[in-house]
Protein backbone atom coordinates (compact mmCIF):
# COMPACT_ATOMS: atom_id res chain seq x y z
CA UNK A 1 0.00 0.00 0.00
CA UNK A 2 2.75 2.20 0.88
CA UNK A 3 4.10 1.95 -2.83
CA UNK A 4 1.11 4.00 -4.53
CA UNK A 5 1.85 7.85 -4.27
CA UNK A 6 -0.33 11.00 -3.03
CA UNK A 7 -1.30 12.14 -6.39
CA UNK A 8 -2.51 16.16 -7.26
CA UNK A 9 -4.60 16.34 -10.31
CA UNK A 10 -4.88 20.02 -11.31
CA UNK A 11 -5.32 20.99 -7.74
CA UNK A 12 -7.25 25.11 -6.72
CA UNK A 13 -8.14 25.47 -3.61
CA UNK A 14 -9.53 29.44 -3.21
CA UNK A 15 -10.26 30.93 0.33
CA UNK A 16 -13.20 33.03 -0.93
CA UNK A 17 -11.11 35.42 -3.18
CA UNK A 18 -7.85 34.26 -1.98
CA UNK A 19 -5.85 31.87 -3.28
CA UNK A 20 -4.39 29.27 -1.39
CA UNK A 21 -2.83 26.71 -4.01
CA UNK A 22 -3.53 27.02 -7.87
CA UNK A 23 -2.93 24.19 -10.44
CA UNK A 24 -0.96 21.83 -8.57
CA UNK A 25 -0.19 18.95 -10.43
CA UNK A 26 2.13 16.67 -8.26
CA UNK A 27 2.54 12.89 -7.81
CA UNK A 28 4.42 12.22 -4.65
CA UNK A 29 6.24 8.96 -4.04
CA UNK A 30 7.53 7.13 -1.01
CA UNK A 31 10.21 8.58 1.19
CA UNK A 32 10.54 12.04 2.90
CA UNK A 33 9.46 14.72 0.74
CA UNK A 34 10.08 18.52 1.73
CA UNK A 35 7.30 21.29 1.37
CA UNK A 36 9.17 24.37 0.89
CA UNK A 37 7.97 27.78 0.62
CA UNK A 38 7.66 31.49 2.16
CA UNK A 39 4.92 32.07 4.72
CA UNK A 40 2.14 32.21 2.80
CA UNK A 41 3.06 30.09 -0.28
CA UNK A 42 0.03 27.12 0.32
CA UNK A 43 2.26 24.35 2.08
CA UNK A 44 -0.28 24.20 5.31
CA UNK A 45 -3.09 23.99 2.32
CA UNK A 46 -1.59 21.46 0.54
CA UNK A 47 -1.11 19.55 3.80
CA UNK A 48 -4.94 20.53 4.39
CA UNK A 49 -5.81 18.93 1.23
CA UNK A 50 -4.23 15.89 1.48
CA UNK A 51 -6.20 15.28 4.64
CA UNK A 52 -9.05 16.50 3.90
CA UNK A 53 -9.39 19.54 6.21
CA UNK A 54 -10.22 21.66 3.23
CA UNK A 55 -11.52 20.64 0.06
CA UNK A 56 -10.00 21.67 -2.89
CA UNK A 57 -12.30 24.05 -5.24
CA UNK A 58 -11.10 22.20 -8.47
CA UNK A 59 -9.12 19.17 -9.16
CA UNK A 60 -8.79 15.66 -7.59
CA UNK A 61 -6.55 14.33 -4.73
CA UNK A 62 -5.92 10.47 -4.21
CA UNK A 63 -3.99 9.58 -1.09
CA UNK A 64 -2.53 6.01 -2.13
CA UNK A 65 -5.82 5.85 -3.86
CA UNK A 66 -7.83 6.48 -1.31
CA UNK A 67 -10.18 10.24 -1.23
CA UNK A 68 -9.67 12.80 1.15
CA UNK A 69 -13.84 12.42 1.39
CA UNK A 70 -13.94 8.82 2.82
CA UNK A 71 -11.93 9.66 6.58
CA UNK A 72 -13.12 6.03 7.56
CA UNK A 73 -10.25 4.53 5.34
CA UNK A 74 -8.10 7.78 4.63
CA UNK A 75 -7.19 7.93 7.98
CA UNK A 76 -6.44 4.26 8.76
CA UNK A 77 -3.16 5.14 6.72
CA UNK A 78 -2.31 8.31 7.06
CA UNK A 79 -1.11 10.73 10.02
CA UNK A 80 -1.29 14.34 10.11
CA UNK A 81 0.89 16.43 12.84
CA UNK A 82 -0.69 19.98 12.57
CA UNK A 83 0.07 23.38 13.19
CA UNK A 84 -2.45 23.94 15.90
CA UNK A 85 -1.09 24.21 19.11
CA UNK A 86 -4.06 23.32 20.80
CA UNK A 87 -5.27 19.90 22.85
CA UNK A 88 -8.40 18.59 24.16
CA UNK A 89 -8.85 19.96 27.73
CA UNK A 90 -7.67 18.22 30.91
CA UNK A 91 -6.01 15.39 29.30
CA UNK A 92 -2.90 13.76 30.08
CA UNK A 93 -0.31 12.77 27.03
CA UNK A 94 -1.21 9.20 27.79
CA UNK A 95 -5.05 9.67 27.86
CA UNK A 96 -4.87 12.10 24.36
CA UNK A 97 -3.27 9.43 22.14
CA UNK A 98 -5.08 6.36 24.07
CA UNK A 99 -8.96 7.96 23.17
CA UNK A 100 -7.62 8.87 19.79
CA UNK A 101 -6.73 5.32 19.15
CA UNK A 102 -9.80 4.65 20.86
CA UNK A 103 -11.79 6.54 18.07
CA UNK A 104 -9.86 4.33 15.60
CA UNK A 105 -12.00 1.71 16.90
CA UNK A 106 -8.90 -0.04 18.73
CA UNK A 107 -9.64 -2.47 21.81
CA UNK A 108 -8.46 -1.44 25.50
CA UNK A 109 -4.97 -3.49 24.72
CA UNK A 110 -4.29 -2.56 21.21
CA UNK A 111 -4.36 1.31 22.08
CA UNK A 112 -2.37 1.11 25.09
CA UNK A 113 0.11 -1.35 23.62
CA UNK A 114 0.19 1.25 20.93
CA UNK A 115 0.12 4.69 22.97
CA UNK A 116 3.04 3.34 24.99
CA UNK A 117 5.20 2.58 21.55
CA UNK A 118 4.04 6.15 20.33
CA UNK A 119 5.24 7.64 23.80
CA UNK A 120 8.29 5.90 23.75
CA UNK A 121 9.50 6.69 20.32
CA UNK A 122 8.99 10.25 20.78
CA UNK A 123 10.24 10.22 24.22
CA UNK A 124 7.35 11.15 25.89
CA UNK A 125 7.15 8.43 28.21
CA UNK A 126 8.19 9.94 31.75
CA UNK A 127 6.10 12.68 30.63
CA UNK A 128 2.85 10.79 29.88
CA UNK A 129 0.70 10.73 33.21
CA UNK A 130 0.74 14.63 32.88
CA UNK A 131 -1.89 16.93 31.65
CA UNK A 132 -1.09 17.93 28.02
CA UNK A 133 -1.85 21.79 29.51
CA UNK A 134 1.52 21.54 31.39
CA UNK A 135 3.42 20.74 28.45
CA UNK A 136 6.90 22.91 27.05
CA UNK A 137 6.40 23.99 23.36
CA UNK A 138 8.78 20.93 23.03
CA UNK A 139 6.32 18.40 24.61
CA UNK A 140 3.76 19.67 22.98
CA UNK A 141 5.34 19.39 19.49
CA UNK A 142 6.44 15.47 20.62
CA UNK A 143 2.83 14.71 21.65
CA UNK A 144 1.44 15.55 18.90
CA UNK A 145 4.18 14.03 16.58
CA UNK A 146 2.94 10.87 18.48
CA UNK A 147 -0.49 11.68 17.63
CA UNK A 148 0.11 11.77 13.86
CA UNK A 149 2.33 7.98 13.93
CA UNK A 150 0.18 6.25 16.98
CA UNK A 151 -2.09 4.29 14.66
CA UNK A 152 1.09 3.53 12.57
CA UNK A 153 0.32 5.09 9.37
CA UNK A 154 1.51 4.80 5.73
CA UNK A 155 1.29 8.49 5.14
CA UNK A 156 2.87 11.03 7.58
CA UNK A 157 2.04 14.96 7.11
CA UNK A 158 4.00 16.70 9.23
CA UNK A 159 3.43 20.75 9.56
CA UNK A 160 6.55 22.55 10.95
CA UNK A 161 7.59 19.11 12.75
CA UNK A 162 10.39 20.48 14.25
CA UNK A 163 9.24 23.92 15.94
CA UNK A 164 10.52 24.32 19.33
CA UNK A 165 12.66 21.44 19.57
CA UNK A 166 15.73 21.51 21.20
CA UNK A 167 18.71 20.56 19.08
CA UNK A 168 18.56 16.81 20.73
CA UNK A 169 14.87 16.61 20.07
CA UNK A 170 15.33 17.88 16.50
CA UNK A 171 18.41 15.06 16.13
CA UNK A 172 16.19 12.01 17.32
CA UNK A 173 12.75 13.85 15.68
CA UNK A 174 14.90 13.73 12.06
CA UNK A 175 16.22 10.31 12.73
CA UNK A 176 12.58 8.98 13.49
CA UNK A 177 11.40 10.53 10.67
CA UNK A 178 14.54 8.89 8.40
CA UNK A 179 13.40 5.69 9.68
CA UNK A 180 9.96 5.98 9.09
CA UNK A 181 10.85 6.76 5.59
CA UNK A 182 13.07 3.89 5.38
CA UNK A 183 10.33 1.38 6.11
CA UNK A 184 8.57 2.27 2.80
CA UNK A 185 6.44 5.71 4.77
CA UNK A 186 5.31 8.58 2.46
CA UNK A 187 6.43 11.25 5.16
CA UNK A 188 5.24 14.93 3.95
CA UNK A 189 7.26 18.04 5.78
CA UNK A 190 6.72 21.23 5.39
CA UNK A 191 9.67 23.71 7.43
CA UNK A 192 11.30 26.59 7.48
CA UNK A 193 14.77 25.52 7.81
CA UNK A 194 16.43 25.07 4.86
CA UNK A 195 19.45 23.47 5.85
CA UNK A 196 17.39 20.93 7.34
CA UNK A 197 15.30 20.01 5.02
CA UNK A 198 18.41 19.55 3.06
CA UNK A 199 19.46 16.90 4.91
CA UNK A 200 16.34 15.38 5.55
CA UNK A 201 14.41 15.37 2.47
CA UNK A 202 14.68 12.98 -0.22
CA UNK A 203 12.87 15.33 -2.48
CA UNK A 204 11.16 18.54 -2.24
CA UNK A 205 8.32 20.70 -3.55
CA UNK A 206 9.18 24.31 -3.64
CA UNK A 207 5.72 26.79 -3.43
CA UNK A 208 5.61 30.25 -3.87
CA UNK A 209 2.22 32.30 -3.85
CA UNK A 210 -0.10 29.19 -4.33
CA UNK A 211 2.49 28.07 -6.99
CA UNK A 212 4.13 25.15 -7.16
CA UNK A 213 7.95 26.30 -8.54
CA UNK A 214 9.56 23.22 -8.81
CA UNK A 215 9.40 19.78 -7.32
CA UNK A 216 11.95 16.86 -7.59
CA UNK A 217 15.63 15.72 -6.05
CA UNK A 218 17.09 18.94 -5.18
CA UNK A 219 19.94 18.06 -7.64
CA UNK A 220 17.77 17.18 -10.45
CA UNK A 221 15.86 20.52 -9.34
CA UNK A 222 19.02 22.35 -9.45
CA UNK A 223 20.29 21.05 -12.76
CA UNK A 224 17.30 22.14 -14.45
CA UNK A 225 18.36 25.57 -13.72
CA UNK A 226 22.02 25.71 -15.05
CA UNK A 227 21.16 28.16 -17.67
CA UNK A 228 19.96 30.51 -15.67
CA UNK A 229 21.55 30.19 -12.56
CA UNK A 230 25.10 28.72 -13.43
CA UNK A 231 26.31 26.10 -10.98
CA UNK A 232 28.68 26.78 -8.53
CA UNK A 233 31.83 24.64 -7.90
CA UNK A 234 34.85 25.05 -5.83
CA UNK A 235 37.63 23.70 -6.06
CA UNK A 236 40.08 23.25 -3.08
CA UNK A 237 43.72 22.86 -5.43
CA UNK A 238 47.04 23.24 -5.65
CA UNK A 239 48.07 26.21 -8.55
CA UNK A 240 44.99 27.51 -8.41
CA UNK A 241 45.71 30.49 -11.07
CA UNK A 242 46.62 27.60 -13.54
CA UNK A 243 43.34 25.87 -13.25
CA UNK A 244 41.56 29.48 -13.18
CA UNK A 245 43.50 29.66 -16.58
CA UNK A 246 43.04 26.59 -18.30
CA UNK A 247 38.46 27.10 -17.42
CA UNK A 248 38.34 30.19 -18.28
CA UNK A 249 38.92 29.43 -22.04
CA UNK A 250 35.43 26.60 -21.91
CA UNK A 251 31.92 28.19 -23.09
CA UNK A 252 29.79 26.83 -20.26
CA UNK A 253 32.54 28.69 -17.80
CA UNK A 254 31.04 31.95 -17.04
CA UNK A 255 32.62 33.53 -13.87
CA UNK A 256 35.82 32.35 -12.06
CA UNK A 257 36.96 33.86 -8.34
CA UNK A 258 39.61 32.94 -6.94
CA UNK A 259 39.41 32.10 -2.97
CA UNK A 260 40.60 34.73 -0.74
CA UNK A 261 43.70 32.35 1.03
CA UNK A 262 44.97 31.28 -2.92
CA UNK A 263 44.38 27.82 -2.41
CA UNK A 264 41.05 27.22 -4.66
CA UNK A 265 38.72 28.78 -6.90
CA UNK A 266 34.98 29.18 -7.38
CA UNK A 267 33.87 28.63 -11.11
CA UNK A 268 30.31 28.85 -12.58
CA UNK A 269 29.19 26.84 -15.16
CA UNK A 270 26.19 26.44 -17.33
CA UNK A 271 27.81 22.18 -17.87
CA UNK A 272 28.83 21.05 -14.23
CA UNK A 273 29.79 17.29 -16.91
CA UNK A 274 32.47 19.00 -19.05
CA UNK A 275 33.89 21.29 -16.11
CA UNK A 276 34.70 17.94 -14.23
CA UNK A 277 35.76 16.42 -17.36
CA UNK A 278 38.36 19.35 -17.76
CA UNK A 279 38.90 19.22 -14.48
CA UNK A 280 40.20 15.53 -14.94
CA UNK A 281 42.28 16.35 -17.93
CA UNK A 282 44.01 19.17 -15.55
CA UNK A 283 45.00 16.47 -12.89
CA UNK A 284 45.77 13.75 -15.36
CA UNK A 285 48.49 16.10 -17.24
CA UNK A 286 49.84 16.81 -13.79
CA UNK A 287 48.81 20.59 -14.06
CA UNK A 288 47.03 20.68 -10.48
CA UNK A 289 46.63 18.36 -7.13
CA UNK A 290 43.40 18.18 -6.10
CA UNK A 291 42.31 18.77 -2.07
CA UNK A 292 38.53 18.64 -2.83
CA UNK A 293 35.94 19.63 -5.12
CA UNK A 294 32.53 20.41 -4.30
CA UNK A 295 29.02 22.06 -5.93
CA UNK A 296 28.21 25.36 -3.68
CA UNK A 297 25.02 26.06 -4.45
CA UNK A 298 23.33 22.69 -5.13
CA UNK A 299 21.19 22.98 -1.88
CA UNK A 300 18.09 23.47 -1.28
CA UNK A 301 18.47 27.71 -0.09
CA UNK A 302 20.37 28.36 -3.20
CA UNK A 303 17.61 26.35 -4.95
CA UNK A 304 14.97 28.70 -2.84
CA UNK A 305 17.03 31.64 -3.59
CA UNK A 306 17.09 31.29 -7.52
CA UNK A 307 13.19 30.37 -7.68
CA UNK A 308 11.63 32.94 -4.58
CA UNK A 309 14.37 34.85 -3.85
CA UNK A 310 13.65 37.35 -1.01
CA UNK A 311 10.39 37.65 -1.22
CA UNK A 312 10.56 34.96 1.00
CA UNK A 313 12.16 35.57 4.73
CA UNK A 314 15.57 35.11 5.62
CA UNK A 315 15.84 31.63 6.09
CA UNK B 1 -21.48 -6.91 -5.18
CA UNK B 2 -23.47 -6.18 -2.09
CA UNK B 3 -21.09 -5.31 0.83
CA UNK B 4 -22.32 -5.02 4.32
CA UNK B 5 -22.42 -1.86 6.24
CA UNK B 6 -19.93 -1.87 8.97
CA UNK B 7 -22.21 -1.52 12.15
CA UNK B 8 -20.30 -2.90 14.69
CA UNK B 9 -17.19 -0.44 14.07
CA UNK B 10 -19.74 2.68 14.01
CA UNK B 11 -21.12 1.04 17.12
CA UNK B 12 -17.69 1.15 19.01
CA UNK B 13 -16.60 4.45 17.66
CA UNK B 14 -20.08 6.31 19.16
CA UNK B 15 -19.21 4.12 22.18
CA UNK B 16 -15.35 5.99 22.47
CA UNK B 17 -16.93 9.56 21.37
CA UNK B 18 -19.61 8.72 24.32
CA UNK B 19 -16.82 8.19 26.97
CA UNK B 20 -14.80 10.99 25.69
CA UNK B 21 -17.42 13.49 25.85
CA UNK B 22 -19.94 12.34 28.41
CA UNK B 23 -16.78 13.01 31.26
CA UNK B 24 -16.27 16.76 29.96
CA UNK B 25 -20.39 17.39 29.81
CA UNK B 26 -20.84 16.94 33.42
CA UNK B 27 -17.08 17.97 34.36
CA UNK B 28 -17.30 21.64 32.43
CA UNK B 29 -18.39 24.55 33.86
CA UNK B 30 -20.87 25.35 31.85
CA UNK B 31 -22.34 22.32 33.13
CA UNK B 32 -23.09 24.29 36.51
CA UNK B 33 -25.84 26.20 35.24
CA UNK B 34 -27.57 22.82 33.87
CA UNK B 35 -27.91 21.55 37.52
CA UNK B 36 -29.05 24.24 38.96
CA UNK B 37 -31.60 24.40 36.34
CA UNK B 38 -32.63 20.80 36.58
CA UNK B 39 -32.73 20.47 40.30
CA UNK B 40 -33.91 23.65 41.33
CA UNK B 41 -37.97 22.32 41.26
CA UNK B 42 -36.99 19.47 43.02
CA UNK B 43 -35.81 22.09 46.28
CA UNK B 44 -38.94 24.31 45.30
CA UNK B 45 -40.90 20.94 46.10
CA UNK B 46 -38.81 20.13 48.59
CA UNK B 47 -39.42 23.91 50.39
CA UNK B 48 -43.02 23.40 49.60
CA UNK B 49 -43.43 19.70 51.38
CA UNK B 50 -41.51 21.17 54.35
CA UNK B 51 -43.54 24.03 54.57
CA UNK B 52 -47.00 21.53 54.60
CA UNK B 53 -45.08 19.42 57.21
CA UNK B 54 -44.34 21.95 59.62
CA UNK B 55 -48.70 23.17 59.22
CA UNK B 56 -47.55 25.96 57.74
CA UNK B 57 -50.18 25.77 54.66
CA UNK B 58 -52.48 23.10 53.80
CA UNK B 59 -52.29 21.49 50.54
CA UNK B 60 -54.36 20.08 47.87
CA UNK B 61 -54.09 17.27 45.76
CA UNK B 62 -55.31 18.45 42.68
CA UNK B 63 -53.98 22.22 43.07
CA UNK B 64 -50.36 20.45 43.69
CA UNK B 65 -50.88 18.37 40.64
CA UNK B 66 -51.83 21.52 38.80
CA UNK B 67 -49.14 24.06 40.17
CA UNK B 68 -46.84 20.97 39.28
CA UNK B 69 -47.93 20.33 35.83
CA UNK B 70 -47.85 24.70 35.34
CA UNK B 71 -44.00 24.80 36.46
CA UNK B 72 -43.15 21.32 34.49
CA UNK B 73 -44.90 23.05 31.18
CA UNK B 74 -43.35 26.61 31.50
CA UNK B 75 -40.70 26.51 33.57
CA UNK B 76 -38.77 22.73 32.78
CA UNK B 77 -39.92 22.29 29.25
CA UNK B 78 -39.91 26.27 28.15
CA UNK B 79 -36.87 27.37 30.07
CA UNK B 80 -34.84 24.97 32.15
CA UNK B 81 -34.46 22.50 29.25
CA UNK B 82 -34.24 25.16 26.75
CA UNK B 83 -31.35 27.16 27.82
CA UNK B 84 -29.55 23.94 28.84
CA UNK B 85 -30.29 22.61 25.17
CA UNK B 86 -28.82 25.65 23.77
CA UNK B 87 -25.46 25.62 26.24
CA UNK B 88 -24.79 21.80 25.91
CA UNK B 89 -25.66 21.53 21.97
CA UNK B 90 -24.68 24.54 20.26
CA UNK B 91 -20.75 24.01 22.05
CA UNK B 92 -20.71 20.67 20.71
CA UNK B 93 -18.84 21.35 17.70
CA UNK B 94 -18.62 25.36 17.85
CA UNK B 95 -16.96 24.86 21.52
CA UNK B 96 -14.59 22.36 19.76
CA UNK B 97 -14.12 24.79 16.61
CA UNK B 98 -13.48 27.88 19.28
CA UNK B 99 -10.91 25.35 21.50
CA UNK B 100 -9.26 24.71 18.01
CA UNK B 101 -9.44 20.91 18.68
CA UNK B 102 -11.96 20.01 16.24
CA UNK B 103 -9.24 18.91 13.94
CA UNK B 104 -8.53 15.73 16.07
CA UNK B 105 -12.07 14.25 15.43
CA UNK B 106 -11.81 14.79 11.62
CA UNK B 107 -8.30 13.17 12.04
CA UNK B 108 -9.65 9.91 13.12
CA UNK B 109 -10.88 7.58 10.61
CA UNK B 110 -14.55 8.30 11.80
CA UNK B 111 -17.28 9.15 9.09
CA UNK B 112 -18.25 12.33 10.05
CA UNK B 113 -21.88 11.03 10.66
CA UNK B 114 -20.94 8.78 13.12
CA UNK B 115 -19.40 11.69 14.80
CA UNK B 116 -22.96 13.79 14.79
CA UNK B 117 -24.31 11.08 16.26
CA UNK B 118 -21.67 9.72 18.91
CA UNK B 119 -21.64 13.90 19.99
CA UNK B 120 -25.39 14.65 19.80
CA UNK B 121 -25.82 11.00 22.06
CA UNK B 122 -23.21 12.53 24.62
CA UNK B 123 -25.45 15.60 24.80
CA UNK B 124 -28.93 13.72 25.05
CA UNK B 125 -27.34 11.04 27.88
CA UNK B 126 -25.71 14.23 29.78
CA UNK B 127 -29.38 15.82 29.74
CA UNK B 128 -31.88 13.08 29.88
CA UNK B 129 -29.63 11.63 32.95
CA UNK B 130 -29.70 15.45 34.82
CA UNK B 131 -33.55 16.48 33.53
CA UNK B 132 -35.02 12.96 34.26
CA UNK B 133 -33.49 12.43 37.52
CA UNK B 134 -34.47 16.90 38.61
CA UNK B 135 -37.92 16.02 36.95
CA UNK B 136 -38.58 12.00 38.55
CA UNK B 137 -37.13 13.50 42.02
CA UNK B 138 -39.33 16.62 41.71
CA UNK B 139 -42.49 15.16 41.02
CA UNK B 140 -41.82 12.09 43.33
CA UNK B 141 -41.33 15.42 46.40
CA UNK B 142 -44.52 16.63 45.16
CA UNK B 143 -46.30 13.69 45.04
CA UNK B 144 -45.10 12.19 48.34
CA UNK B 145 -45.78 14.74 50.65
CA UNK B 146 -49.94 14.67 49.43
CA UNK B 147 -50.04 11.34 51.57
CA UNK B 148 -49.68 13.46 54.29
CA UNK B 149 -53.24 15.14 53.31
CA UNK B 150 -56.31 14.73 52.99
CA UNK B 151 -55.89 14.26 49.16
CA UNK B 152 -53.64 10.86 50.04
CA UNK B 153 -56.39 9.15 47.40
CA UNK B 154 -54.97 10.86 44.28
CA UNK B 155 -51.63 9.64 44.97
CA UNK B 156 -51.57 5.97 42.86
CA UNK B 157 -52.95 7.68 40.49
CA UNK B 158 -50.60 10.76 40.20
CA UNK B 159 -47.53 8.38 40.32
CA UNK B 160 -48.71 6.34 37.35
CA UNK B 161 -47.73 9.75 35.49
CA UNK B 162 -44.10 9.83 36.54
CA UNK B 163 -43.02 8.24 33.78
CA UNK B 164 -45.12 10.13 31.47
CA UNK B 165 -43.41 13.22 33.10
CA UNK B 166 -39.54 11.38 32.41
CA UNK B 167 -40.54 10.63 29.15
CA UNK B 168 -41.39 14.18 28.17
CA UNK B 169 -38.31 15.15 29.85
CA UNK B 170 -36.57 12.69 27.80
CA UNK B 171 -38.36 13.68 24.20
CA UNK B 172 -37.15 17.03 25.29
CA UNK B 173 -33.79 16.50 25.56
CA UNK B 174 -33.83 15.14 22.27
CA UNK B 175 -35.84 17.46 20.39
CA UNK B 176 -34.34 20.94 21.98
CA UNK B 177 -30.57 18.84 21.32
CA UNK B 178 -30.93 18.28 17.86
CA UNK B 179 -32.95 21.98 17.32
CA UNK B 180 -29.54 23.38 18.81
CA UNK B 181 -26.71 21.28 17.43
CA UNK B 182 -27.81 22.30 13.74
CA UNK B 183 -28.08 25.66 14.74
CA UNK B 184 -24.32 25.26 16.96
CA UNK B 185 -23.25 24.18 12.53
CA UNK B 186 -25.12 26.92 10.84
CA UNK B 187 -24.70 30.10 13.38
CA UNK B 188 -21.07 31.23 14.91
CA UNK B 189 -23.22 33.39 17.09
CA UNK B 190 -25.57 31.39 19.18
CA UNK B 191 -27.40 34.19 20.61
CA UNK B 192 -29.29 35.31 18.06
CA UNK B 193 -30.75 32.32 16.68
CA UNK B 194 -31.52 31.34 20.11
CA UNK B 195 -33.60 33.98 21.33
CA UNK B 196 -35.30 33.76 17.24
CA UNK B 197 -36.37 30.42 18.50
CA UNK B 198 -37.16 31.20 21.73
CA UNK B 199 -39.30 33.97 20.94
CA UNK B 200 -41.08 30.98 18.37
CA UNK B 201 -41.78 28.87 20.93
CA UNK B 202 -43.32 31.52 22.70
CA UNK B 203 -46.03 33.02 20.63
CA UNK B 204 -46.87 29.46 19.34
CA UNK B 205 -49.92 29.84 21.50
CA UNK B 206 -51.19 32.89 19.48
CA UNK B 207 -50.69 31.02 16.26
CA UNK B 208 -52.76 29.26 13.83
CA UNK B 209 -52.69 24.71 14.74
CA UNK B 210 -50.99 24.68 11.21
CA UNK B 211 -47.92 26.88 12.69
CA UNK B 212 -48.14 25.34 15.81
CA UNK B 213 -46.93 22.00 14.67
CA UNK B 214 -43.64 23.34 13.48
CA UNK B 215 -42.25 23.73 17.61
CA UNK B 216 -41.41 21.45 19.92
CA UNK B 217 -43.25 22.51 22.53
CA UNK B 218 -46.56 22.05 20.84
CA UNK B 219 -46.04 18.09 21.08
CA UNK B 220 -44.75 18.29 24.55
CA UNK B 221 -47.13 19.94 25.50
CA UNK B 222 -49.54 17.64 24.10
CA UNK B 223 -48.15 14.56 25.75
CA UNK B 224 -48.26 16.48 28.90
CA UNK B 225 -50.72 14.08 31.39
CA UNK B 226 -52.24 16.99 32.61
CA UNK B 227 -53.35 20.31 31.04
CA UNK B 228 -52.52 24.10 32.14
CA UNK B 229 -55.07 26.30 31.25
CA UNK B 230 -54.14 29.61 29.79
CA UNK B 231 -54.52 33.17 31.95
CA UNK B 232 -54.19 36.45 31.63
CA UNK B 233 -55.16 38.84 29.19
CA UNK B 234 -53.34 37.16 26.59
CA UNK B 235 -55.94 34.83 26.75
CA UNK B 236 -57.75 36.75 24.16
CA UNK B 237 -55.48 36.20 21.60
CA UNK B 238 -54.58 32.66 22.25
CA UNK B 239 -55.65 29.67 19.85
CA UNK B 240 -56.41 26.90 21.01
CA UNK B 241 -55.48 23.37 18.98
CA UNK B 242 -56.40 19.59 19.43
CA UNK B 243 -53.23 18.11 21.04
CA UNK B 244 -51.86 15.78 18.89
CA UNK B 245 -52.47 12.14 20.24
CA UNK B 246 -49.25 10.48 21.16
CA UNK B 247 -49.10 8.12 18.71
CA UNK B 248 -48.49 10.85 16.12
CA UNK B 249 -46.56 13.44 18.58
CA UNK B 250 -44.03 10.58 19.63
CA UNK B 251 -43.20 10.11 16.17
CA UNK B 252 -43.52 13.07 15.11
CA UNK B 253 -40.70 14.65 17.49
CA UNK B 254 -38.45 11.77 17.10
CA UNK B 255 -38.61 12.32 13.12
CA UNK B 256 -38.31 15.70 13.65
CA UNK B 257 -35.30 15.06 15.46
CA UNK B 258 -33.83 12.53 12.96
CA UNK B 259 -34.18 15.16 9.83
CA UNK B 260 -32.27 17.77 12.42
CA UNK B 261 -29.61 15.46 12.65
CA UNK B 262 -29.93 14.61 9.23
CA UNK B 263 -29.49 18.47 8.13
CA UNK B 264 -26.46 18.07 11.16
CA UNK B 265 -24.57 15.49 9.36
CA UNK B 266 -24.61 17.42 6.13
CA UNK B 267 -23.20 20.64 7.19
CA UNK B 268 -20.93 18.46 8.86
CA UNK B 269 -19.57 16.47 5.75
CA UNK B 270 -18.61 19.63 4.11
CA UNK B 271 -17.21 21.56 7.05
CA UNK B 272 -13.45 22.30 6.36
CA UNK B 273 -11.15 23.37 9.13
CA UNK B 274 -10.53 27.02 9.14
CA UNK B 275 -10.04 28.16 12.76
CA UNK B 276 -8.80 31.42 11.67
CA UNK B 277 -11.59 32.31 9.97
CA UNK B 278 -14.42 31.37 12.57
Amino acid sequence: MSGGRIVFEDVSKFYGDVLGVNRVNLSIPPGITALVGPNGSGKTTLMNLITGLVRPTRGRISVLGISPDDPERLFKVVGYCTQFDSFPRGKTGYEFLYSSLRLHGKSHAEARELTMTALELTGMTDAAGRRVAAYSKGMRQRIKLAHAICHQPSVLVLDEPLNGLDPMARAEAIALFRSLAAEGLHVIISSHILHEVDCISDQVVLLNSGYVVAEGQIQAVRSEMNQEHPLQIMVRCSRPGALASRVFTLDHVVEVRMHADGRGLLASTRNPDLFYQALNQAVLEGLIDIESVAPADDDVHSVYQYLIGNEGEAL
Amino acid sequence: MKTSLPWKLWARQVMAILRIELAKNFKRKRAIPVYVLAFLPFLLWQTHSLVHIRGWRTCSGSEDLMVYAGVFQVFVLRLAIFFSAVAIFMNLFRGKIVEKTLHYYFLAPVRREVLVVGKYLSGVAMMVIVFGAGTALSYLTAVNHLKLTASRAVVPAAMADLPVYVGVTALACLGYGAVFLVTGLLFRNPIVPAVAILSWESIIVFLPAVLKKFSVIFYLESLCPVKVPFHGPGLLFTITAEPTPAYLSVPGLILLTLALLALAALRIRKMEISYGTE
